[in-house]
């Protein structure tokens, strides 16, 4: 069962705002987004690109700060920390999964699980998480060797190995086809629910918004809608 | 402007850092090659200039003693346009304020007529008034050298008697450009030449009536060596050492020795450099050209043909090696210019003229445009061997497989990091190789520049050290008596006394022969040592004559051949002697017998001509004044002061070449791990990236990236140390100078300064790409496919 699902939010973002300069153009990415996710949520975020879905995505990863407002995970302002705090915070509690990978190549399945085990504080041995993504048989592939299915339940398994308290995904099935999507989306799922890892996940695709517990639209950089599906579906049950 | 040159132009300005470094190798390549070359040039045409003005003669030779009347005789030598006969005579120099001997060579001159050769050029002061006694010019380096005033007293030794000369001016000669007494090295502080009156002079010598020096200029198309051999026959009853060319004159020898040096280091140093800088072009045009593997097919897409997407890449290299020749010649220019003015004054040409030959800048630049297409070419071969679709894909995955040792079975025993590093080296080898062999020529470069100051100390330890260990060394006028020892043991400051022979003697096998001294040696001398290259001493052997190996070769004789020896003075003996042994001396063309064969030989008694003597400091100034007083010794020569002059010399210009090779070795090394690095980042920029967004921080990405380099660069410095010294034993080979070796000793010191210049090219290299880590974009990664 859900290890944090009685404790309070993992985050609280508040009035969070972005503005890029873009040469001469000021984008405003965000204009006061208000959050709150509690531990072992499953959200999706929808919306169109630019919408501002993947700047609120990259604030709650560490890897860019707002303008203005401010966010708190459990109890560090991720507002006022600097580089370094960023990349603490990142390589303590964060497990990132990229639309397109992102294994070093020169790496073998394990080892690029070990990359990230070897720098967490009480990780899954390698092994283990390649087993939790069923890759238990290709541990010694090279990313060249994997297809792209494989590639992402890889990418993944080197995100949950530290055991992060959320799994941050941005577009995870975007590169893949119909059924290898689902059976990414299933992983991301299990962990969900397994382990109690809050889980964040982009996507344009509106049918993978059923198997969340709450779905987010965003819109011109604001939150436009907030849906709670009446049942949650598995991944098995969507389709698109 | 048409859009594919804007292209150009963007690709070029992105580039600008990398294309600077690279552009600044070719610089070094191009300004070393044209420095070397137009002061070679420069150089060569001064001293033709000036031999021609100043008339040098083509043929020298000196007698004991000729009569004038002689000179018409000589005049009628077939090829033999002029004659000048003259007074020249080495005696002893004392100059107010300096406690040391100086040895003065006295050249008698006439003023009012002066000779249609060997030209003086008066630099400062006066001429001495015609028939004058008592005044005199001297050569301006040694007015220089020692921070004399015209105006100056001065006492030399004339037969015996001290006279008074007051220095009247000062002048150049074309025969002594170098003034050296013969031993091969700068000798301004210690020899002075000078001019005086020739009557007086002769007077004071006598030699009324008389000459000792016969100089000949020689119409278009003589024959030298016929020339030379009439004159031999001519004065031979005389008393003749025999004529020489200019190619044996010593002050000619010298001075293009030195500038023929110039044309080793400016060839093989820059050829070096070209080589480095194509294939830093070959590796940053091959990813530049790969990285834009989606714009060429675009391109091809709409209708551009290879032809033209070629010439497209290399007009980005064009660009490159322009810039690079630019700063070349324009490097080339300055330091040629310099190099030139430094050899100038060195010689003391009375023109300074600096010139820049059109073929230098050419084939400079054609060089270096050769290097930059050799480069470019490989790379844009590859793509233009894609289709136009094949390009738009976007490359396959790279492949990697397990290293070797973990093949091997010991995968345990390196990280994933170490393996991401170790993996990616093995799966470029030719990039790794080709950094490595970067950094391998940086090292050589530097080592083949720096070794020369080791080589020099060793030179001065080996012959002041081990070969010449008396402080003192006197010369007879005639040849004495052995207990001439006990004589001079019994002046002050005397702690040992070590008595030679030493006969000038020509050496011939066959048609080979060979003007050298014969020096006979006391079993078991200790001031006066023959010691091998290897430090070992060796010993006359008896019954015969032991020669450098130098001089046996150049005679071509082994030991056991029979040498045919003419004594060059006294009752000028031809008698013969076996090679008894060879050995391998740093300097010097010598020839060496036991001090009792080589009297029996000569046919006199037990007679010396001059001694090495050991002296304690604190007396040596009372010593040299009793000296000065003593008719009979002829030359003193304090080894310590010749030292000091050599080393002083030979480090100032070491020092220039030093700081100009280090400079250029850093730039390589810069232009090398740099450009490297960037390539590197450029490609894992997106890896890197990814690993900062999983919790890496920017020292471990760092490691990563630079830990291959790291690598690259532990594995070249070695190898750049066997490398350079192949190098310098490559230009010591090249270089051969007639009478000495170069060691070829490099010191750990000198190995350890070029490995540390090296690393820090790489630390500053690393601290310029270490930044642009820190500025890695993490959000672009999650959204773009590499």
């Amino acid at each position: 069962m859900n290890a944090y699902s009685d404790q309070g939010p993992v985050f609280v973002a508040r009035g969070i705002t972005k503005v890029y300069r873009m040469g001469e153009v000021e984008v405003h990415a965000l204009r006061g987004v208000d959050l709150e996710v509690r531990a072992g949520e499953f959200i999706v975020l929808l919306g169109a690109s630019g919408s501002g879905k993947s700047t609120l995505l990259n604030i709650l990863g560490g890897l860019d700060t707002p303008t203005a407002g401010d966010v708190r995970f459990l109890d560090h302002e991720l507002t006022d920390a600097d580089e370094s705090g960023l990349t603490r915070y990142r390589r303590e509690h964060v497990g990132f999964v990229f639309q397109f990978y992102n294994l070093i190549p020169s790496l073998t399945a394990r080892e690029n699980v070990a990359l990230v085990t070897d720098i967490a504080e009480q990780p899954m041995p390698p092994e283990e998480a390649l087993e939790w993504v069923g890759l238990g048989e290709r541990l010694d592939h090279f990313p060249s060797q994997l297809s792209g299915g494989e590639q992402q339940r890889v990418a993944i398994a080197r995100a949950i190995a530290k055991r992060p308290q959320v799994l941050l995904c941005d577009e995870p099935t975007g590169a893949l086809d119909y059924e290898t999507g689902k059976l990414v989306l299933e992983v991301i799922a299990k962990t969900n629910a397994e382990l109690g890892t809050t889980a964040i996940v982009i996507t344009h695709n509106a049918a993978i918004a059923a198997i969340a517990d709450r779905v987010l639209r965003l819109a011109n950089g604001r939150i436009a809608g907030e849906e709670r599906p009446e049942r949650k579906l598995t991944p098995a049950e969507i389709s698109w | 402007m048409k859009a594919l040159d804007r292209k150009l132009l963007r690709d070029l300005w992105s580039l600008k850092t990398q294309a600077l470094s690279i552009a600044l190798v070719i610089a070094c390549g191009i300004g070393g090659f044209i420095a070397s070359f137009s002061t070679h040039d420069s150089l060569s045409w001064s001293r033709d200039h000036y031999y021609d003005n100043a008339r040098l003669p083509h043929v020298f030779a000196s007698v004991k003693r000729a009569p004038a009347t002689l000179a018409d005789k000589i005049r009628e030598i077939p090829g033999v346009s002029e004659v000048e006969t003259r007074v020249v005579r080495d005696t002893q120099l004392d100059v107010p304020g300096i406690v040391q001997p100086i040895i003065a060579r006295l050249i008698g001159h006439d003023f009012e007529h002066p000779p249609g050769m060997n030209r003086l050029a008066l630099t400062g002061g006066r001429w001495p008034a015609p028939g004058a006694r008592g005044e005199a010019v001297v050569n301006e380096r040694f007015m220089e050298a020692r921070s004399l005033d015209i105006g100056i007293e001065v006492h030399v030794l004339l037969n015996g008697k001290r006279e008074r000369l007051r220095i009247v001016g000062t002048v150049l000669s074309p025969e002594y450009i170098y003034a050296t007494r013969g031993g091969g090295m700068p000798d301004d502080e210690w020899f002075a030449v000078m001019w005086a009156d020739e009557r007086s002079l002769a007077a004071a010598f006598d030699m009324e009536g008389a000459f000792n020096s016969v100089l000949l200029r020689l119409a278009r198309g003589a024959s030298q060596d016929a020339a030379v051999a009439a004159l031999d026959r001519l004065l031979e009853p005389y008393g003749t050492y025999g004529g020489v060319g200019r190619e044996d004159q010593a002050s000619h020898k010298i001075v293009t020795q030195e500038i023929e040096q110039q044309r080793v280091t400016g060839t093989i140093l820059p050829a070096v450099f070209l080589l480095v800088a194509a294939f830093i072009l070959n590796v940053v045009l091959h990813r530049q050209v790969n990285a834009q593997r989606g714009d060429i097919a675009a391109l091809k897409a709409l209708g551009y043909d290879d032809r033209a997407i070629a010439w497209h890449y290399l007009q980005l290299t064009s660009a490159i090696v322009a810039l690079g020749v630019a700063l070349g010649v324009a490097l080339g220019y300055r330091l040629g210019l310099a190099l030139t003015g430094l050899y100038t004054d060195f010689f003391h040409f009375p023109e300074f003229r600096f010139r820049l030959l059109p073929w230098v800048v050419i084939v400079g630049a054609l060089s270096a445009l050769a290097a930059g297409y050799g480069g470019a070419l490989a790379a844009i071969r590859g793509v233009l061997r894609l289709r136009a679709a094949e390009a738009l894909r976007p490359p396959a995955p790279a492949q990697f497989r397990p290293l070797l040792i973990e093949r091997l079975g010991y995968a345990k025993l390196v990280s994933p990091a170490q393996r991401m590093i170790l993996r990616n080296l093995e799966r470029r080898p030719i990039r790794a190789m080709l950094t490595v062999a970067g950094v391998v020529g940086s090292v050589a470069i530097l080592l083949s520049g720096t070794f020369w100051k080791d080589a020099v100390d060793h030179f001065i330890d080996v012959q002041f050290n081990e070969v010449q260990r008396a402080n003192v060394s006197l010369a007879f006028v005639e040849p004495v008596a052995r207990s001439v020892a006990w004589e001079i043991e019994r002046l002050p400051g005397v702690e040992q006394v070590e008595i030679s022979r030493i006969i000038p003697v020509r050496l011939s096998v066959g048609a080979r022969s060979y003007r050298t001294a014969l020096t006979g040696l006391s079993d078991g001398a200790r001031l006066q040592r023959i010691v091998n290259a290897e430090l070992e001493e060796a010993h006359p052997a008896s019954g015969g004559v032991v020669l450098t190996t130098r001089l046996a070769e150049r005679l071509r004789v082994a030991p056991g051949d029979i040498l045919q020896i003419e004594m060059l003075e006294g009752k000028r003996i031809r008698t013969e002697a076996r090679l008894a042994g060879m050995v391998r001396e740093l300097a010097g063309m010598n020839a060496y017998m036991r001090l009792d064969e080589l009297n029996a030989l000569a046919r006199e008694g037990p007679v010396v001509s001059g001694a090495g003597l050991r002296v304690d400091p604190a007396n040596e100034a009372k010593l040299l004044a009793r000296l000065k007083e003593m008719p009979g010794v002829a030359v003193v020569i304090v080894n310590r002061t010749l030292l000091e002059t050599f080393a002083e010399t030979s480090a100032r210009n070491l020092l220039f070449f030093t700081a100009i090779l280090t400079a250029f070795a850093a730039t390589i090394a810069v232009g090398v791990v740099y450009n490297n690095a960037r390539i590197q980042l450029s490609e894992r920029a997106w890896e890197l990236a990814s690993l900062r967004v999983l919790g890496m921080t920017r020292g471990e990405v760092s490691v990563l990236l630079l830990g291959e380099l790291a690598i690259e660069i532990a594995i070249a410095i070695p190898l750049g140390f066997i490398a350079g010294f192949w190098l310098s034993a490559l230009i010591v080979a090249l270089t051969h100078p007639e009478v000495f070796e170069i060691p070829l000793i490099i010191l750990p010191d000198t190995y350890l300064f070029a490995g540390a210049a090296v690393v820090a090219a790489g630390v500053v290299s690393a601290l310029i790409v270490r930044n642009r880590i820190d500025n890695l974009d993490l959000v672009a990664v999650l959204k773009t496919r590499e």
